[in-house]
């Protein structure tokens, strides 16, 4: 192989943290212009090697080759004039910065900003040409569209003269069409030479643009495939070392009367802005009803809202026989004793308390509960006793309720919580990104366990951003784009193209009247 | 779990040991630098404020001020609140009980009067710090700067209360008339007496049995009661806690009454146990002391009442050294109590990154 075709080469490489492991002996050779695939479960040490790679961190041993030159980069400017560039998952933006103004930091030059933005508005143009990057360079970057956003971060690599472009994740918060957009790009930076270093969970995005993929599983690189050479199966067996069920089977759902119906709902935010409005649908038992956007269109207002965190501005949900309106609140204790069990979105930061022990997390909510309350006491050993029956039940491991909540690793906690909810046997469930950022044995798991829930009669209704698992777990799907529905459709009649359609609400206006029975 | 047990005890035990130790040595060079043997001030420090009777009871009479301040610090802390304001609910909490033991009727029995005079206390201390907390919990006020603004409001208000409506016509001092004899706590040494054991006089009275039980109350409160369980969760976590039905507004407003409350307790020590009048500024330094008292003893009950008691060491052994040494003052108390306050406060985790590397590396397994 000639060895000038090498962009970044990594010999044994070595990092860990305490006695921990996150990269133990990783090789990988990524081929200058081409697409490469890196896949691996959370915590498989993909995010640990580009940090090595952009200079947060150092690897403890081993040899790095970037364009043939041996490469030590203790901070990002190193690795940037070795001419990589990275696009983080969280964009590293200026928000009320244009975009000009944002391409430039940190490579300012002269004591005369206009000097700088000069220089860089000629560059950018040519570079926009080139790579069919265009942006508005003047607009702040708070305007403008998180797909947008996302080209100012490649603009701002390419500005700085990366040849090697390392993307976190960069699909996570974007439509379908727009992902498309963005792989389109993929292919003219390809075409220019540039070489791509593409991280994600995601497999049909590894099958659709890649060229070679590596597989990543807990700190080491267990397989590199050409990507024409390769299928998903194969892949997600790699990643978790075992077959697992892509595709949950399921039987056909055996809806009944509606438990939840919400009548032209409006809600405001906890900081008082608009987010839903104009929201009617109805949840019926034995029913999973999806509700898909892309993040930030409503959705998670509207599930504080379904769970009484949030007040409603208009409109009415009648649930198992009460009926809750702007006058008439109820607030999540009253919802929890009616029956409604709900699945937070934020796992961190709402689900669970990290500092709390689990079976404290596992109180969360029913500490009111009169079997564990004796008077003013709050009897700790049933707590407990109930906390280690429930992590059974649901497989938390490690089955030690006196552990510290953070010490569990992400598809534990969100079994801690699932358990919870759903073992008290309530009669409306409220679901938020059940398998948002874990592994996917704990995947399978919940989803199997939700539609078990389903099968019991329960009404079942579930957020996600992940339109993969909208679709293959939920009966009757809903869109939701800006706030408002923009589209019901039977899952069984569903396809991808169309919900991308209605999540950027760019169906034309007589497809909007659906197959859907609302 | 064995490395969850060793992290629980060098947070809990040896980074607070460290830190204290470290404050003493530098208290050493203090010593060192204006000329005094530091071993012979701390055989003087130690000997005053533990080496005999009348000594210990000093000490544990400080000591009881400090637990009740300590406790206040602690439940407001629990809630993710930092009551700055334990000096002036401690001061009000005093105006309850004086209020209590000068307008009783004084044919009433002990066993009514006094806890009314200590109920007047946590009544006083509580109402001093709900307008904060319901500044903080529904307008957004910063719970920091109005408890130290209430402070500075309940000097004024104590001023007025002592010169214009309590103080006895004709006496020229801003002091309350002598409380009825049934008010009076009982001094330990005359408890003693009762039992034909003598010793020495002190200020120390059953106030410290007040101390204890409410120590108690408040490890049982916040660990063993639902109450404790969101006043905790809501500390935590707010988003957690409203997702779990927990009203975050109610509880700033409800730990910070029990907070001022067991602030009031300190009159109960110093008026209704000590001095039988109210006077001015009483309380002064206890409610500040509270602070370091609660940070030294992790926020728990146990902890502060170690803590309390270092302090009231501190305290007396500190008079003592001012009394024996002709180049110490008294305000060689307020130096020991700063370094101590800067290396468990400010320093807090100086030790720790060298304590867990020794003691609990990360495991393989993990």
């Amino acid at each position: 192989m000639d060895q000038s075709n090498i962009a970044i080469e990594l010999i044994d490489v070595d990092k860990h943290f305490g006695a921990v492991y996150a990269n133990d002996k990783v090789n990988l050779s990524v081929k200058t212009g081409t697409i490469h695939g890196i896949v691996g479960e959370n915590g498989a040490g993909k995010s640990t090697l580009m940090s090595i790679l952009y200079g947060f961190y150092q690897a403890d041993s081993g040899r790095i080759k970037v364009f043939d030159k041996d490469f030590i980069s203790t901070n990002s400017r190193q690795s940037i004039e070795a001419g990589i560039g990275m696009v983080h998952q969280h964009f590293m933006l200026v928000e009320n910065f244009t975009v000009l103004e944002n391409v430039i930091l940190g490579s300012e030059d002269g004591a005369l900003i206009s000097e700088s933005l000069d220089k860089a508005r000629i560059e950018l143009t040519r570079l926009a040409q080139e790579y069919g990057l265009e942006v508005e360079l003047d607009v702040a970057v708070e305007e403008l569209s998180v797909g947008m956003q996302q080209r100012v971060e490649i603009l701002k690599g390419l500005y700085k003269g990366a040849k090697v472009l390392i993307l976190d994740e960069p699909t996570g918060v974007l439509t379908p069409q727009e992902s498309d957009e963005l792989f389109r790009i993929f292919e003219a930076l390809k075409k220019q030479g540039v070489t791509i270093i593409l991280i994600t969970h995601k497999l049909r995005e590894i099958m659709s643009i890649t060229d070679y993929v590596s597989v990543m599983r807990a700190g080491k690189m267990v397989a590199h495939r050409q990507t024409s050479e390769t299928n998903p199966e194969e892949l997600a067996e790699l990643m978790i070392g075992r077959k697992v069920l892509l595709n949950i089977v399921r039987t056909e759902a055996k809806s009944g009367d509606p438990l939840l119906v919400a009548n032209n709902l409006e809600i405001h935010n906890e900081q008082g802005i608009k987010r839903v409005s104009e929201v009617s649908f109805e949840a019926r038992s034995g029913e999973i009803l999806g509700i898909a956007g892309v993040t930030g269109n409503g959705q998670g207002t509207l599930l504080k809202a379904l769970a009484g965190i949030l007040p409603l501005s208009k409109g009415s949900i009648e649930i198992l026989g009460e009926t809750i309106s702007p006058k008439r609140p109820l607030n999540p204790q009253e919802l929890r004793n009616l029956g409604v069990a709900h699945v937070p979105e934020d796992r961190q930061r709402m689900g669970i308390i990290s500092d709390f022990s689990a079976s404290e997390s596992a109180l969360l909510g029913y500490q009111n509960d009169k079997e564990i309350n004796q008077g003013v006491w709050l009897k700790r050993s049933l707590v407990k006793a109930n906390c280690e029956s429930i992590m059974e039940a649901f497989d938390v491991r490690p089955t030690n309720p006196d552990l510290k909540s953070s010490n569990f690793s992400g598809g534990n906690q969100q079994k801690l919580i699932l358990a919870r909810e759903f073992e008290r046997d309530p009669e409306v469930l409220i679901i938020g990104q059940p398998t948002r950022g874990i592994d996917i044995g704990a995947i399978e798991f919940i989803r199997k366990r939700i539609i078990k829930m389903r099968d019991a009669g329960k009404a079942i209704i579930l957020i996600s951003v992940e339109l993969e698992e909208i679709m293959s777990i939920s009966d009757r799907i809903i869109v939701m784009c800006d706030g408002e529905i923009t589209g019901t459709v039977d899952a069984a009649k569903a396809d991808e193209a169309t919900l991308g359609m209605m999540m950027a609400n760019a169906l034309p206006s007589d497809k909007k009247i659906t197959e859907a029975q609302l | 779990m064995t490395r969850d047990r060793r992290l629980s005890w060098i947070n809990g035990l040896l980074l607070p040991l460290f830190n204290v130790l470290t404050a003493f040595l530098a208290t050493g060079v203090v010593f060192l630098l204006i000329g005094v043997d530091p071993i012979e001030a701390t055989k003087i420090l130690i000997y005053g404020a533990l080496g005999y009777d009348e000594g210990l009871g000093y000490t544990l009479y400080y000591a009881t001020n400090f637990v009740f301040t300590g406790l206040a610090v602690a439940v407001a802390f629990h809630a993710g609140l930092f009551n700055i304001g334990g000096e002036g609910q401690a001061y009000v909490g005093g105006l309850g009980i004086a209020l209590v033991a000068l307008y009783i009727n004084p044919a009433l029995s002990a066993w009514i009067v006094i806890p009314l005079a200590i109920s007047g206390g946590l009544l006083f201390g509580a109402l001093w710090a709900i307008i904060p907390a319901y500044l903080q919990a529904y307008r957004g006020s910063h719970i920091v700067i109005t408890t130290i603004m209430f402070n500075f409001l309940a000097s004024a208000l104590m001023v007025y209360m002592l010169v214009h409506v309590l103080r006895e016509v004709g006496n020229m001092t801003p002091e309350s008339t002598n409380f009825p004899d049934v008010v009076w706590l009982p001094f330990v040494h005359d408890v003693f007496a009762g039992f034909g054991y003598n010793i020495a006089k002190s200020p120390l009275n059953l106030s410290i049995l007040v101390a204890l039980f409410f120590s108690f109350l408040v490890w049982f409160f916040l660990w063993h009661t639902r109450w404790g369980f969101a006043i905790r969760a809501t500390g935590k976590s707010n988003d957690a806690a409203i997702y779990g039905g927990i009203n975050p507004k109610k509880i700033i407003v409800v730990t910070m009454c029990i907070s001022g409350a067991l602030a009031g307790l300190v009159g109960v020590n110093e008026l209704i146990g000590v001095q039988h009048r109210l006077f001015l500024n009483f309380n002064y330094g206890y409610g500040f002391g509270g602070i370091a008292v609660a940070l030294m003893g992790r926020n728990h009950p146990v902890g502060i009442l170690i803590a309390a008691f270092l302090f009231g060491i501190l305290y007396q052994g500190g008079a003592e050294l001012d009394f024996e040494l002709q180049n110490v003052s008294r305000d060689i108390v307020v130096v020991m109590q700063g370094l101590v306050i800067l290396f468990c406060g400010g320093l807090e985790y100086l030790y720790r990154p060298v304590l867990m590397r020794f003691l609990a590396p990360i495991e393989a397994s993990e």
